[in-house]
C-alpha cells in the first residue's frame, strides 16, 4: 500500500462495512477485508482492475460511481471511501452528498493543487503544472478538476458537510509536525479529510 | 463424457406451471470432469435455447481442462432443457398415452418447469451444493430460477446476457418466430417456417456492428446488382445458411415450446418481486453484460445488478465491451474467459 493508503488504512475501524468508490484492483478494501474483517464493495470503471478486485473475491459493479451510489440506501455503509478519485468526476458535488447518503462517514483524497511545487512550476515556468502527482499535459490529463485543500473546506462548508478530520500528507514526517494546519494547503501534496453530513 | 440419460420416478407428480402433468420425464446430461469426495466441487450449467448437454461442444473455449471452467478441477454438469430436443423429454418424444410423439400436444413448459427437473437430477445425483450455477441467455434465466427455487444449494449464480424479465421486444422475436412456423406448419412446411425463425433469431443474436464488419453491404456473387428478388447480399446468404443448417439439428416443436418457455419467464411476476425470488438467498453473484447486446440488453443486466446491490448481496456487475451482440459469449472472446476465470478462483 501508498502512504496514504496506509494513512486510509489506519482510519477504518474493524469490522466496518466500506466502500470505495474508483476501487481499482481492490488494493486498500483487500488489506481492509483481511486485516480488519470488514466487508468490501467496489466500483470501478476500468474493465482490467475490476477483474482484479474480483479476483480477490470482492464483490465490484463495474461503471459510473454515482450510478452505482444510487442503488443504496441511506446508511448502507459505515465508510465510503473515494480515493485519488474526486478530481476525476463529472459531479463531485453530487458525487459527496451520496457518499455521505449511503455511509455514516466518508473519506475523500484528491492531489492538492495549492501544493507550493504546483505553485512554483505555474509561476516559474509559465505552463499547467506538471509535478509527480499530477503528471499528465493539460490535454490528455484524466484530471478534470483542479482542487486545493482551501477549495475543499469551502465546498464541504458551502455544502452542509462537517469535516470531522483532516490529515495533512507530506512526504516528510517533519513537515507534518512543524506546519499547523493552516499551512497545509502550501505544504501537502495530497489532502485527506474524513467528512459527513450534518444533521 | 457421453451423454447420459436418467429417468424420473414419478415424474407424473411434478406439476408444471401450466397445471399439467408428463407421465415420463427423461433427462439426458452430460459431466464432466470428477465428483470430490465432499462432493463440493459441482457446477451447474444451463445452456442458451439451442444449446444442448454436451457443453464442451457449444462452449468448447469456455469448459473443459485447463479452460475457464476448468473439468480437471470442476465436476461440470449440463443438462438438456425440458421441452428440447437432444435427450430430454420433449415434443419429438413418444407420448407414453398414444405411442407417438407429442408434437403440438406438448405442454407449453417455463423455464421454472426445466429446473424442477434439472432438480430432480441433482438430487438423485446426490448433491447438495452447487458451486455455481452459470448460463448464457435462456440459461441465464435458469440460472436465477435455481436461486429462486433452490436458495439453500446455490454458493454463486452467474447469469450472462440475460434477464430477469423477457422484454416486450424479446418477446416480440419469438412471437413472429414461432408465427412462421405455425402458418408453415398449416401446409405441412413447417420446416421452412423453422429455418425463417432461426434466420430472425440470428438478426437479434448480432449487433447493427457485428453486421457491418461481417458482411457489410457485400453482394455475394458480384458486384453489380442483378435486379432479382433472389438474395443477393451476403447477409443474406449468411442468413439462409444459418436457417438451412439449423434444420438438421433442431426439432421445430421444440423450438415453439423453448420460445414460448422464455417468453413467459418474468421472475417478478412469478414471485412477485426480485426480493422475494432471490433477497433469501446467501449466493454470490456475478452479473455479466454485453455492451452491444441489443435482445437482453446491457441495461436489462445492470437492473438485476442493482436490484442486488440495493439488497445488500455479494454481486459483481461486469460488462464485455463487444461489438458482435449478443452471441458474444459463445465465440470465443478473451473478455468472456477472464471474467468468469477470475470469478471461479475467488470463490
Amino acid at each position: 500500500m501508498k502512504l496514504y493508503e496506509t494513512i486510509l488504512f489506519n482510519q477504518i475501524k474493524k469490522k466496518s462495512k466500506v466502500i470505495d468508490l474508483g476501487c481499482g484492483g481492490g488494493v486498500l478494501l483487500n488489506e481492509l477485508i483481511h486485516e480488519k474483517s470488514c466487508d468490501g464493495y467496489g466500483i470501478e470503471q476500468n474493465f482490467q482492475e475490476v477483474l482484479v478486485a474480483m479476483g480477490r473475491g470482492i464483490p465490484v459493479y463495474q461503471g459510473d460511481i454515482l450510478d452505482g451510489l444510487k442503488q443504496f440506501d441511506d446508511g448502507t455503509f459505515d465508510i465510503a471511501i473515494l480515493s485519488q478519485t474526486l478530481q476525476q468526476v463529472m459531479n463531485p458535488i453530487d458525487v459527496i452528498h451520496e457518499m455521505c447518503r449511503v455511509s455514516k462517514k466518508a473519506i475523500v483524497t484528491f492531489p492538492n493543487f495549492g501544493h507550493w511545487k504546483v505553485r512554483f512550476h505555474l509561476l516559474t515556468k509559465g505552463y499547467s503544472p506538471k509535478t509527480k502527482q499530477l503528471p499528465h499535459e493539460w490535454h490528455n490529463t484524466p484530471n478534470i478538476r483542479v482542487i486545493t485543500i482551501k477549495d475543499f473546506r469551502k465546498l464541504c462548508a458551502e455544502n452542509n458537510i462537517n469535516i470531522l478530520k483532516e490529515i495533512p500528507l507530506a512526504k516528510f514526517k517533519f513537515q507534518r509536525l512543524m506546519f499547523p494546519l493552516r499551512f497545509t494547503n502550501f505544504w501537502t501534496e495530497k489532502g485527506i479529510f474524513m467528512i459527513e453530513k450534518k444533521n | 463424457m457421453t451423454q447420459q440419460q436418467f429417468k424420473i420416478a414419478d415424474a407424473h407428480k411434478i406439476s408444471l406451471d401450466s397445471g399439467r402433468h408428463l407421465e415420463e420425464i427423461t433427462i439426458a446430461y452430460h459431466t464432466f470432469g470428477e465428483l470430490n469426495a465432499a462432493k463440493t466441487n459441482v457446477i451447474l450449467i444451463c445452456h442458451p435455447l439451442t444449446g444442448s448437454s454436451n457443453a464442451m461442444e457449444w462452449w468448447p473455449k469456455i469448459v473443459g481442462p485447463g479452460l475457464a471452467i476448468d473439468t480437471n478441477q470442476y465436476f461440470v454438469i449440463c443438462t438438456n432443457a425440458l421441452g428440447g430436443c437432444s435427450g430430454t423429454t420433449g415434443p419429438a418424444s413418444i407420448n407414453p398415452k398414444t405411442n407417438t410423439p407429442y408434437l403440438l400436444d406438448f405442454p407449453v413448459v417455463t423455464i421454472a418447469d426445466m429446473v424442477r427437473v434439472q432438480r430432480e437430477l441433482i438430487g438423485h445425483l446426490g448433491i447438495n451444493k452447487i458451486k455455481m450455477v452459470i448460463g448464457g441467455s435462456m440459461g441465464g434465466m435458469q440460472a436465477l430460477e435455481w436461486v429462486a427455487q433452490a436458495s439453500e444449494l446455490i454458493e454463486s449464480c452467474v447469469p450472462i446476457a440475460s434477464t430477469t424479465k423477457v422484454s416486450p421486444l424479446a418477446v416480440a422475436f419469438d412471437s413472429v418466430g414461432r408465427k412462421s412456423i405455425m402458418e408453415q406448419l398449416k401446409s405441412g412446411h413447417g420446416e421452412a417456417g423453422l429455418a425463417v425463425a432461426r434466420q430472425l433469431g440470428h438478426i437479434t443474436y448480432l449487433s447493427e456492428e457485428a453486421m457491418e464488419q461481417k458482411f457489410s453491404r457485400n453482394l455475394q456473387h458480384s458486384d453489380a446488382y442483378q435486379y432479382h428478388l433472389e438474395p443477393e447480399f451476403q447477409i443474406e446468404s449468411y442468413l439462409n445458411y444459418q436457417g438451412e443448417k439449423f434444420l438438421g439439428r433442431f426439432n421445430l416443436y421444440a423450438y415453439l415450446v423453448l420460445t414460448k418457455a422464455v417468453s413467459y419467464f418474468d421472475l417478478e411476476r412469478s414471485y412477485g418481486s426480485i426480493e422475494k425470488a432471490i433477497g433469501h438467498s446467501s449466493a454470490k453473484f456475478l452479473v455479466m453484460a454485453i455492451t452491444s447486446d441489443w435482445l437482453y440488453t446491457a441495461n436489462q443486466s445492470k437492473a438485476l445488478a442493482y436490484q442486488l446491490m440495493k439488497l445488500n448481496k455479494h454481486v459483481s456487475y461486469v460488462e464485455i465491451d463487444s461489438d458482435y451482440g449478443h452471441d458474444t459469449f459463445l465465440i470465443d472472446s478473451d473478455e468472456t474467459k477472464q471474467v468468469i476465470k477470475c470469478f471461479l478462483d475467488s470463490l
